[in-house]
Formats: C-alpha cells, structure tokens, sequence
C-alpha cells in the first residue's frame, strides 16, 4: 500500500505544475486589476540615473536649452515631450498648465514637428513651457528611451530622473502621481 | 423573436448539458443501464439545440438584425452575405458559442458512432463530456451571451475587422476549433478509464481515431493561419513564434505525442499512465489555448481583464476542469495495472524517444511563451522572440527527426538498432548527397541540412513501406502485389512523415527567399532575382465595402511573360482603415510574392520577394493532415469497427 | 503615437497579425548588401518596442524605422554589431533584445529544453524500476535447443 501512496505523490507532479502555473497567472491577472500590472506598461532606463547629455535648439521665441539647463534651473522639475500631431498631448495640455500654474517647471521639448505646427499647437492649447526645445529628428527622444508622445520626466534635485510617465497626464495622475512625488522630492 | 428563440435553445442546451454531466456518470457508477442510457439521447438533444442556437445567430447576422448587440458590433449590411456569417464567430460572444458547438458535435459524434462501446465507458465519456460541455455553457449563457439585445438599435453595424474580411481567415475558426475541441474526446476517455480504473487495448484502440481525427482538423487550422500570416502580412514570413501561434502550436505537440502513444496502449498495452496524461494535457493546454490568450496577459487586444467577471469565470472552469482532472489522475493513475515491458532499443522505446522530445518541444515552447510572464512576477520585463526559439527548438528537432525515420523500421518489442539502420542507408546516403550538394552549390549550411533532413524524412517514411513489400528482393511484380495489399493504416503513417519532411523542405526553402524593397514609376521595369517587374499601370477598383488602389504589374523571365499581377491596398471606409492584398504568383517550386506600399512622390513603393519552395511549408501540412485521414479510413483503426474484435483484447 | 499593431486577436483564435500598412522605404536600405545584411541581422534581434512581438525591421511603426535608420548609420560608422545592441539596451533596456541575455533571471528559461529532456529521462528511470525488466534474449544455445526441440 505505501507504494501506492508514494507512487499517488509521484503522480501529484502533473498537478503542482498546473497550480504553480495558474498561481502565477492568477497573480497577474489580479495585479492587473488593482491597476499595479499593466502588461503594455514599459519600464524605463532613465529611472535612477541622470538625464541623457543634450543640447537642442530653441522653439523660437524660447531660447534652447541642454541638459546641464536643465540641472541648473529650478529643481525638482519635468521634462515633457509632446507634438503637436499627437491627440493624448492635446488632452494632457489642461494637467500641465494646472501644474504650471502650481509653479512647477515644466521643460517642453517637441518631438519631430514643424516649427510652425509646434507654435500653432502652443498657441491653440496653451505653454505651460518654462522653454520649448526642437527635436526635430527625434535622436533626443531616443537618448531619453522614448516610446512615445507624451512623455514626462521628473527629475529630482540632484538631477537624477525618478519618474518616467508614458501617455498623457490627466488631473488624477497628476494629483495621484505627480504632485505627491514632487511634494516628496521637495 | 429569432434571437430570443436562439437564446431559448441556449438555455435548453444548458439543461440538457447539466443532466447529461450528472445521470450517465451515476448509472455507470450505480450499474444502471436506464441512466447510462440517457447520455446518448441528451447528447443529441444538446447538439441539436445548439444547432438551432447558432442557426439563430447566423440568421439575425443575414437579415442584419441590428438590435442584436452582438450583429450590430461585428456585421454590416454593406458586408458580402459570407462575411456576415463568418462574422457570427468573428467575436468575442459568438466564438464561444461556436466552441460550445463544436464541443457538443463532439458529443454527438461519440454518442452517434461510440454505439460499439461497452455502455458503462460510453455512460462515463458523455458524462465527463457533458461536464465541460455545461461549463463553458453556462458561461455563454450568464457572461457572454450572443444575444443580448441594444435599444435602440443602429442603423447600421459596426462590420467586423477589415483583417477578418478574409476567406482564409474567416473559415480559421471552424477548422481550428474543431482541432482544439476534438481533443475533448481523448480527454473524455482518459477521465472515463481514470474512473473506471482501466486502460487496455481497446481502449487505446477507440481513443486513437479520434484522437487523428482531431489532430488531423488542427494540422489544417495551424497550417491555414500560418498561411494566411504569409499573405496577409505582406512581408513573407509564416511563422512568428507569437503567443497566439504558439497557443496552437502546444496541444498540436502533445497531440502528435499522444497519437503515437495510443498506438504503443493499442499495441502493446504498454505507457497507459503516460497516454492518459497526455489526453489531459493536450486538453489543458487546447483550453489554455482557447481561453487564456484573451486574459490580456499575453498582450492580446480583446482581453477578459476588461471584464472581470468573464474572467474569474472562465479561469475558475479551467481550473475546475485541468485541475480536477489532474487531481482524479494524481489519485487513480496509480492504480492502473502495470503496463506491458519493452527494450530501450525497439518501436516502443522509439516512440517514448518521440514523446521526450515532443514533450520537451512543447516545455520550450510553452516556457518561451509563458516567461515574460513569470519575469514580470519579478518586476522584470524582457522579450523572448524568435531567436530563442530558434536556438532552442532546433536542437531538439534534430533527433526528433533523425528518430522519425529509424522508428517505424524498428521491431516491437525488443529490436536491434544495426540492421534497422542498414535499412535506412539508402535514405541516409540520399540524404547526406542533396545536403552536400546544396552546401557546395549555394554555400547555405542551414538549407543544406533543412534539405538532407526533408531527403531523410520523406525517404525514411517510405523505408518501412520498402521493407514490408520486399522491394528488390523478390520480384517486382511480387512487390507490386504485396504494396497493394497493404493496408491504408500504414500508408497512412508513412505519408504523414514524408509531410512532415515536405514542411521541412519549404522552411529550408525559405530560408532561401529573396526579397527587396523598391520604388518605382508606372511603366519601369526592376530587374530582381532572376525576373523582371514592370509596373505597367496604377488604378482604382471599388469593391464590395472598400475601395483599392491596384497596382498591374507585369513578371517577365528570359524575355517570357510569367504572370500580370494586381497586388493592392483595400481601404475600408466604414472602419477607415486598409489592407494589404499581396499578389502571390506560385508554381509550388517559388512564389513570386508582391506587395504594394503607398505613394512617395509619384513612385509606388514595392516590396518583392520569390520565396523558394514557400507553398511547400503548407502543402507538408495538407500531406501530414492526409495522412491522418488515410489512416482514419483504414477499415481496423476505423471508429465503432473495434466493437467486432474488441471482446478479445479486454483483460480478465 | 504608440500603435500596438501587432497581435489582432480579434476573437479567440485568429493568428496574430497586424495590418501591413506602410512599407519601409527603399531609400532606408545601405547601398553595400554586406552592410545591409548586417544591420538587418541586427535589427531582427531588436524588438520594435512600440509593437507586439515584432522585430524592428518587420515593423512599420516610425519609431522602428527611427531604429533602423540608427543602426544603419552606426554599421556604417563601422560599430560593432555587440556595441550597437548595447546602445540599444542602455535606452530601452533588455526588453528590446528578442533574444533575452544569459543571467539569474533567464536560467529557467535558457535552461528549459535540458530541464525538459532531465525529466523525461528520470520519468523514464523512474518507470523503468518500476517494471520488471524483459527477459534476457535467449542464449546461442538456448536458441539451438529451441530450434533442435521445434523440430
């Protein structure tokens, strides 16, 4: 009869590997749900570690700025790539200009646009641009590990990037992400 | 009123389904003939109403009932009739309910040609049958029902998916489900021996035609997607190791290693357990398959996360259903009687080689598809794409197929490997001759040995064949009289091989392609990989429900006209998007493969490939899935036919 | 701008695949088939990270004809194939590689068709001692007494 038994544990393998695979599947699928597992969300390089070396030229009548600008200027600040043939920019323009409005220093960089679609799409949805630079062949963006527009960095007082949000900002990502991190970075 | 009464004959399938989960598997476990008795009648009576139900559906698509939710998302009137129909299943709800229906022609069939089964394995394969069957269900009819209604309703549908406007890919579905679906009928068998506690011959017997049966249904589905990837995507590749391939690709593996284990059960009574577990694994993962690529896991677009309920639904029936099969396996399997004793060296222990590294095959694959997964479970995100597979799987391949071609030749039993190989050499030294010669010729290690291994497979298939007629070593007329007199079973198997070598040859072959991108202005003529290409005109074609910008283009080789193409790009003004409709000109040994691109500058982009043996990657298929069939009409292996001679195999 | 193109599993079981839209131009392609030989090799171990399961040169995403363009540039700058990969994982990290890296993370998965094979041959083992092993073959002798007794 023990062989029996011991052969029943043997025979239990087929099972552990099927719970052990639905384990792992269940705990996504639940991870996915409370909205901490998004399977099209992509980790960022830039996180932790300063910001890629640039220097980009001026959406005129802004002045272009490099990254040493940036680290020099007021800190913690973003740095957002936008465009103006990009739909989710156009919605995200209200979240920025609320946060310009809260006095946080937003480093607009326009991704492979024309100079005057740029200008059009800044006098149309407003700057909340403390300076607009050009991408204009995207080789920035790249340096930055972009996969798209919008993007928004928020870069720490040591210059150091801690947040890389993909998509356009809302008024909730903006109150339930953006401004606690910046409240924590002081 | 239509979509109501289909919602009715739901709802009676339901109960029908329920009864017949509970009342047969009682009787059989009571001994009372009346109880085993209804579960032929009620799988009928199910089959029957799910018929009507879906006839319901296909019926509000024609008349474009647009109040139903479902037709006024996937269907329009400006749609061809066909499409409308094929739209039924071209989403979410109605491909359900057409696995649902699939499922319970299954159920049918076995209560229909299963009458030579003694009643009690009959009762208890309905019953487990009837207990799938009344899940998934249950599940159409609460979470996914096909006929809700909208108010108020459109006035026109949504149409379906311009990419689903497809011929290939419309008729996909069926065939496929039928593939994955059929393998409920093994399943069902293997949970019925697991309750009766026994496995024998017969047994192995009546599982395996349906077991080819439904192998032979996913060959064609993996094989028709496959080919419509080929000329939909218009960059000539076939196979994508995407995570929706690769969840056909797994039941397919275990599938083909539980068709020869049945053999070795039927045989020999021997590796019972082990086909056991295969019949429900190649279950689990043809449910995995069906089921779990939607959860949105695997990055998929339509997924079940957006619905939570839908999800925790289906997940809790897999688990029901795998799980609770494992679990009656973990407990019962011990059990069986122990299983006929084989040498290493002999068509048995062949046919284990075979399993191993099938299985393995499907680990890899399922491994490769699965790890993004597990990795994100660690906050680590990665990719594994076809390089891994590659690397991985080709290893493998390798013995599978030096294997394929000594097993048949092998004695059961106990065998010596030496003169079964001496019976090769000739396949061998043919092989070995095209692979040199393909390396010295073109300099291509991979299409040599792609090309030595197809010479061995479709060589080595045949080798058994020469064996058994004697070729050579009796007169041929001898020989002559002796093939005939063979039976289709083993013609069966030995075509299914050579398939399998076909497929090779067109994967060596392809790796061989040639394409190149190219602009040019009507009227210009490219010279490219041995032909030359003139566009001679560009034009507009309305169609149906889209317009399409054509390209007529002209193939010439050694100054002789090859072909006049019309490769074009279809735009669907409903949906405001556009296809790619490839031109692929073949004679099986190359396709000439075009596909137009947009307009730059008063040129058309093209993009050109002749992609060498390409037809032959599916035409392996077709002949694998021929052989199938060969064997299914062998009168012995035939289904029902073990009844007359089956009383001799049952054990004391 | 991110278009996941890829994968329209539109119902259960359509193979993945995505509409052929745009193709690249032929003007992205290096005049020295060599070179462009290479920088394909290249791109097709990178994935089009914007897309589902795609490599960058089946891609007709902008950003994976972006990728394209650079790797073009750096084979003919003369960079090695190792240090344009390595460009590519210090922006987009190993999620790029369609072949992932050798580490601690991926030993199950590098690892999985030795597992697969370690376990078929120790199921095998194990089902072997469970049955009795097949009579020995008979002797030369046992066979001629056999024959001699058959006789």
């Amino acid at each position: 009869m023990d062989a029996i038994i011991r052969r029943r544990l043997l025979m239990l393998g087929p099972l552990g590997i099927a719970a052990a695979g639905s384990g792992v599947f269940w705990a996504l699928m639940l991870r996915m749900q409370q909205g901490k597992y998004d399977p099209h969300a992509l980790q960022s390089m830039l996180v932790g570690k300063p910001l890629p070396d640039f220097t980009l030229p001026g959406q005129t009548p802004s002045a272009g700025f490099s990254n040493t600008d940036v680290n020099r200027g007021k800190l913690p600040a973003l740095v957002n790539f936008f465009a103006s043939w990009c739909i989710p920019c156009v919605e995200e323009s209200s979240a920025l200009d609320e946060l310009a409005r809260q006095g946080v220093t937003i480093w607009g960089i326009a991704y492979k646009d024309k100079v005057a679609a740029t200008a059009g799409f800044l006098t149309r949805y407003g700057d909340p641009y403390h300076q607009v630079a050009r991408d204009a062949d995207g080789r920035t963006a790249i340096n930055f590990g972009l996969y798209g527009v919008p993007e928004t960095y928020v870069v720490d007082r040591t210059g150091i990037v801690r947040l890389r949000y993909a998509g356009g900002l809302s008024s909730d990502s903006v109150r339930d992400t953006i401004l606690p991190l910046l409240r924590k970075l002081g | 009123m239509i979509p109501e009464l289909g919602h009715f004959a739901l709802a009676l399938a339901v109960a029908l389904a329920a009864a017949q989960a509970v009342l047969p598997i009682v009787g059989a476990q009571s001994r009372d003939p009346r109880l085993m008795a209804a579960g032929p009648a009620l799988a009928v009576g199910q089959l029957i109403s799910l018929v009507f139900c879906y006839g319901c559906l296909v019926w509000s698509a024609v008349v474009n009932d647009f109040s139903v939710y479902d037709v006024a998302m996937n269907s329009s009137s400006t749609e061809p009739l066909f499409y409308r129909i094929t739209g039924t299943w071209g989403n979410h709800d109605g491909s359900i309910l057409l696995w649902c229906l699939v499922l319970s022609i299954c159920g049918g069939a076995v209560a229909l040609f299963g009458r030579g089964l003694p009643s009690a394995l009959r009762a208890r394969v309905l019953g487990v049958m009837g207990i799938v069957s009344a899940g998934f269900l249950l599940f159409t009819l609460t979470a996914s029902n096909p006929f809700r209604r909208m108010w108020p309703p459109p006035i026109q549908g949504a149409a379906i998916n311009p990419l689903l406007q497809d011929p290939g890919l419309a008729i996909h579905p069926p065939i496929l489900y039928i593939g994955y679906v059929g393998f409920s009928i093994p399943f069902a068998f293997a949970v019925a021996a697991l309750l009766e506690g026994r496995v024998d011959a017969t047994w192995g017997r009546w599982v395996r035609p349906w077991t080819l049966a439904a192998w032979c249904f996913l060959t064609c589905g993996i094989a028709l997607g496959s080919w419509w990837a080929y000329y939909e995507l218009g960059w000539g590749g076939f196979w994508f190791w995407d995570p929706v391939e690769n969840a056909s690709l797994l039941p397919w593996l275990t599938g083909t290693a539980l068709l020869h284990c049945a053999i070795v059960v039927e045989k020999r009574e021997a590796l019972k357990t082990w086909t056991v577990l295969l019949a429900i694994a190649t279950f689990s993962l043809s449910l995995c398959g069906t089921f779990m690529v939607r959860s949105g896991i695997l990055n998929s677009v339509h997924s079940f996360a957006v619905d939570p309920t839908q999800g925790v639904f289906i997940l809790t029936l897999l688990a029901i259903t795998i799980g609770g099969s494992l679990a009656l396996f973990a407990f019962r399997a011990p059990v069986l009687a122990a299983s006929g004793v084989f040498a290493p060296i002999s068509r048995e222990g062949a046919l284990v080689l075979n399993n191993v590294l099938l299985c393995s095959l499907c680990a890899v694959v399922f491994t490769g598809t699965a790890y993004p997964l597990f990795a994100a479970l660690f906050h680590v995100q990665l990719s594994v794409g076809p390089p891994y597979f590659h690397l991985t799987v080709v290893p493998l391949l390798v013995p599978l197929f030096l294997a394929m071609s000594v097993g048949p030749v092998l004695a059961w039993k106990r065998a010596d490997l030496a003169p079964a190989l001496l019976r090769l050499w000739w396949a061998g030294a043919i092989a070995a001759l095209i692979g040199i010669g393909t390396e010295l010729g073109l300099h291509r290690a991979f299409a040599a040995a792609g090309f030595a291994g197809a010479a061995w497979l479709i060589l080595g298939a045949f080798a058994e064949l020469v064996e058994r007629i004697r070729l050579f070593r009796i007169p041929l007329g001898a020989s002559w009289s002796r093939l005939r007199a063979q039976r289709l079973g083993v013609w069966g198997g030995a075509i299914a091989h050579a398939g399998m070598g076909v497929t090779v040859a067109g994967i060596a072959g392809m790796s061989l392609a040639l394409s190149t991108i190219v602009a040019v202005a009507p009227g210009q003529t490219i010279a490219f990989g041995g032909y030359q290409w003139t566009l001679l005109a560009m034009h507009d074609v309305p169609g149906p429900n889209y317009t399409a910008q054509v390209a007529d283009l002209r193939i010439m080789r050694d100054g002789r006209q090859v072909a006049v193409v019309h490769p074009s790009l279809r735009t669907f003004g409903q949906q405001h998007q556009t296809v790619t409709d490839t031109s692929i000109q073949t004679n099986l040994l190359r396709d000439l493969y075009i596909a137009l691109g947009g307009e730059q500058g008063g040129k058309v982009v093209l993009r050109l490939h002749v992609n060498t043996l390409a037809a032959f990657v599916w035409l392996g298929a077709l002949v694998m899935a021929f052989g199938g069939a060969l064997s299914l009409v062998d009168r012995r292996l035939r289904v029902g036919a073990p009844a007359r001679r089956g009383v001799v195999g049952v054990p004391a | 701008m991110i278009r996941f193109r890829l994968v329209v599993a539109v119902f259960l079981l359509a193979l993945a695949a995505g509409p052929a839209w745009a193709l690249s131009s032929p003007s992205e392609m290096l005049a020295n088939p060599v070179l462009e030989k290479r920088a394909e090799a290249i791109g097709m171990q990178l994935r089009c990270v914007v897309c589902q399961n795609e490599s960058i040169e089946q891609s007709d995403a902008t950003l994976a004809a972006q990728f394209r363009a650079i790797i073009r540039r750096r084979v003919t700058e003369g960079w090695s194939d190792k240090r344009i990969m390595d460009w590519m994982v210090q922006r987009y990290g190993t999620f790029i590689l369609l072949r992932p890296p050798f580490d601690p993370m991926t030993w199950i998965l590098w690892g999985a068709p030795a597992i697969a094979l370690a376990v078929g041959g120790v199921a095998i083992v194990l089902a072997r001692r469970r049955h009795p092993s097949l009579p020995e073959p008979l002797s030369v002798a046992e066979r001629q007494r056999l024959a001699e007794l058959l006789k």
